[in-house]
């Protein structure tokens, strides 16, 4: 099949105020949205067919390593209808929970973890993650 | 010298439903959640294999160790004390308080490992060691001179430092001697210990940023340029350490890419970008996987190389659904 559409998807992306995730989308240099860090700040709305990245939070638990504004994000089936795929942030100090949101995201969604990098990213990181994107979306599915 | 003037100046009572910083409960609940005593581990189970380590990998070993009871007592008695004063904020000073006692007890750690694993003579020569090698020496000195001096930032640099870059020549050999399937239980310690140190870095290169916001942009790129100079330093003296240690076993150029790693990181945690380029930073596939024990499925789904990637069913999802 042929691609759908020449121009990337979205990134719809989350970082705390430690703004890691932050200078990673920002070096990047694609269309993207940040997702509120307030509960009270009008909720975002997916309007076309995105890449969510988000940081893993927590000790290296399962339970509360998705944050809770990518949780409130996706309890709205609109949002989680368009997504295609998930980036996750990160620290391999954490061993086998390095990345972990992005796993429980991509089970529960159905969609593939596109990608893992550590706190910032590296050039490297945002090279593969920059050209992945584009790639992933015009390739025939 | 800019010192921050809007220190706590007296003590009151801490009110952890009034919160300036949601950050500060955030790290509070990590690190409480993760805390853990040596005593959960089973190290005896190691005694056969460190029976299997020649005379030259004992000693390697128990050295490796005493250098970080010193970086970890260093950190513990005056590395996060010294924030203290610092902090903005009553619960910033309640999550040193947290971290001090948590390297009391990863300093406590390692003398647990010896005296199940070590003879009282080895230990002493150790010690004897510790305070007799230069390298070893002289990273202390480089930290504590900057715990010392009266510039808050720099505080914050050297104790990211310390937590994010120079505990990983040592903790590399405990990942190495794991990926070989020897002193496993000590690796499984070694990791809840590695796992603590990068909530610390985070946390600590966190209100570094924070603080480093408020500063004059003239004062910016000064301490920017001082912590790039404090890490080649540190760097430097690093190299040094590890020959000293590990080129008797023929490791020493294989620590040196976690180091430039890790020296990354460090740099990282603190807002800035890495150093060392990612040729330098090619660490053995097998010591990242002993640090991530069951986490080896390559995620780089856009490369094609991934060995796996986790695709699950669609569901309809709930609040409740995340909560496990």
């Amino acid at each position: 099949m042929a691609a759908v559409s020449t121009s990337p998807p979205e990134l719809i992306y989350f970082s705390t105020r430690s703004g890691n995730t932050h200078r990673f989308i920002q070096k990047l240099d694609l269309p993207a949205r940040r997702l509120p860090l307030e509960r009270e700040a009008p909720a975002l709305e997916a309007t076309g067919p995105f890449v969510l990245v988000t940081p893993t939070y927590g000790g290296g638990e399962a339970r509360g390593a998705v944050p809770a504004p990518v949780i409130r994000f996706l309890n709205d089936a609109g949002n989680r209808a368009l997504l295609v795929g998930v980036i996750a942030a990160g620290n391999t100090n954490f061993g086998a929970a390095y990345g972990l949101a992005g796993r429980i995201i991509a089970e529960k969604c159905g969609v593939p973890l596109l990608y893992r990098f550590e706190l910032l990213g590296t050039d490297e990181d945002v090279t593969r993650v920059r050209k992945g994107v584009r790639e992933f979306w015009t390739r025939p599915s | 010298m800019t010192t921050a003037t809007s220190r706590l100046t007296r003590v009151h009572a801490i009110n952890w439903n009034r919160l300036e910083d949601d950050k500060d409960l955030e790290v509070w609940n990590r690190l409480t959640s993760n805390f853990w005593l040596p005593e959960k581990v089973p190290l005896s189970n190691d005694i056969p294999s460190w029976n299997t380590l020649s005379e030259p990998e004992r000693r390697l070993t128990i050295r490796v160790f005493t250098g970080l009871t010193l970086l970890d007592t260093i950190q513990s008695s005056v590395g996060a004390p010294t924030l203290m004063p610092d902090a903005m904020t009553p619960h910033e000073e309640a999550v040193y308080a947290n971290i001090a006692f948590m390297e009391a007890v990863h300093a406590r750690s390692y003398s647990s490992i010896f005296s199940t694993l070590c003879t009282t003579r080895e230990v002493d020569d150790a010690f004897r060691w510790s305070e007799e090698n230069p390298a070893l020496q002289t990273k202390a000195e480089l930290i504590l001179e900057r715990y010392r001096a009266d510039d808050p930032l720099m505080r914050k640099v050297a104790s990211v430092f310390l937590e994010s870059f120079l505990f990983y020549s040592g903790f590399y050999l405990p990942m190495y001697w794991s990926s070989h399937a020897k002193l496993t239980n000590t690796a499984d310690l070694i990791r809840l210990i590695i796992r603590d140190e990068a909530v610390h870095g985070y946390y600590i290169g966190y209100k570094f940023q924070q603080a480093l916001a408020e500063a004059s942009p003239e004062r910016r790129e000064a301490v920017k340029a001082y912590a790039y100079d404090l890490l080649l330093a540190l760097y430097d003296n690093e190299v040094a350490y590890t020959e000293s240690l590990y080129d008797e076993v023929g490791l020493a150029e294989d620590v040196k890419a976690f180091l430039h790693y890790n020296a990354n990181k460090a740099l990282m945690n603190l807002g800035f970008e890495g150093l060392f380029p990612a040729e330098l930073c090619d660490v053995d596939p097998t010591i990242l996987a002993a640090l991530s024990p069951g986490a080896d499925e390559n995620h780089d789904f856009f490369s094609g190389s991934g060995s796996s990637y986790v695709i699950g069913r669609t569901v309809a999802t709930e609040d409740e659904d995340w909560a496990f």
